[in-house]
């Protein structure tokens, strides 16, 4: 029991950071790219707007996080379901309309509302089932396995 | 329409089939003996050299220029609640492919949490 406990407790932080990583990374290089402005669709404009994105600063940190979502969503797959992780990983939707509200101040619809609260929901309703329902796979190298 | 039907299909399979196949290579890989750095970039060195993390690579890329090109062609409003359907087909692939066990509680919330996601992106 104790360790099914922790294995719950560590895929939920794994899904959390997830969710926190892939957000922060998508607002961070929205706002990195807005700083650099609309791109021209031409050579001279593509190498301009590479030639900025590569020396801005907002959209390197962008990057860095973008990659701990990539290391969070390949660690948490390592050991739990794809079908627990993936309707987990939607809680991003309800966080960001939260922080619209928030933060950013935006008037947010009534429809967008009764979305976030089936996502809560339905979040609720996975994050209680087993996060892992297979077994370790008989391919497994030694090294792993052990 | 046909065309922007055949294109959701390509973007739905593609991401699904992506994650499915990173799933599964990410099961052979097997967990970090910890979370600390070097253990993680052992965890990655392993990851990488196995075959169907790379398969499922060039699938998600699919899907992100499927859903580029859809964006050209539709409104967000339209082609993001449609693409909230990967839930539903990802979690068919996790039952079949993966042999995941689906409970009917992970069904419904899975469903809840589709639909939620088609009402926020259609705003």
């Amino acid at each position: 029991m104790a360790t099914e406990r922790r294995l719950r407790i560590k895929t939920l932080v794994m899904v959390f950071a997830m969710v926190v990583c892939a957000n922060t990374g998508d607002l961070l290089l929205k706002r990195g790219m807005s700083q650099i402005g609309a791109v021209q669709l031409s050579m001279a404009g593509l190498s301009h707007a590479f030639r900025l994105t590569v020396s801005n600063g907002t959209i390197w940190v962008g990057i860095i996080f973008l990659s701990g979502f990539m290391l969070s969503y390949m660690t948490v797959l390592s050991w739990a379901d794809y079908s627990y992780v993936m309707p987990a990983g939607a809680f991003g939707y309800a966080v960001l309309t939260f922080l619209a509200v928030f933060i950013l101040h935006e008037s947010v619809s009534s429809r967008r509302w009764v979305g976030v609260v089936l996502i809560c929901v339905g979040v609720l309703l996975v994050g209680q089932t087993k996060p892992r329902t297979t077994e370790a796979r008989a391919d497994l190298p030694k090294e792993v396995a052990a | 329409m046909i065309r922007v039907v055949l294109m959701l299909g390509v973007l739905v399979f593609g991401s699904t089939g992506g994650e499915i196949a990173i799933t599964y290579g990410m099961k052979a890989t097997g967990e970090p003996e910890e979370l600390r750095p070097r253990a993680l970039l052992r965890f990655l060195g392993r990851a990488f050299r196995n075959v169907w993390f790379w398969a499922g690579v060039p699938l998600m890329a699919l899907s992100f220029y499927s859903l580029l090109v859809l964006l050209s062609w539709e409104p967000i409003s339209l082609v993001i609640p449609a693409s909230a359907l990967s839930y539903v087909v990802g979690t068919f692939g996790a039952k079949y492919v993966l042999g995941e066990d689906v409970t009917l509680a992970r069904w419904a919330g899975v469903v809840l949490v589709c639909l939620g996601v088609a009402l926020v992106a259609a705003g």
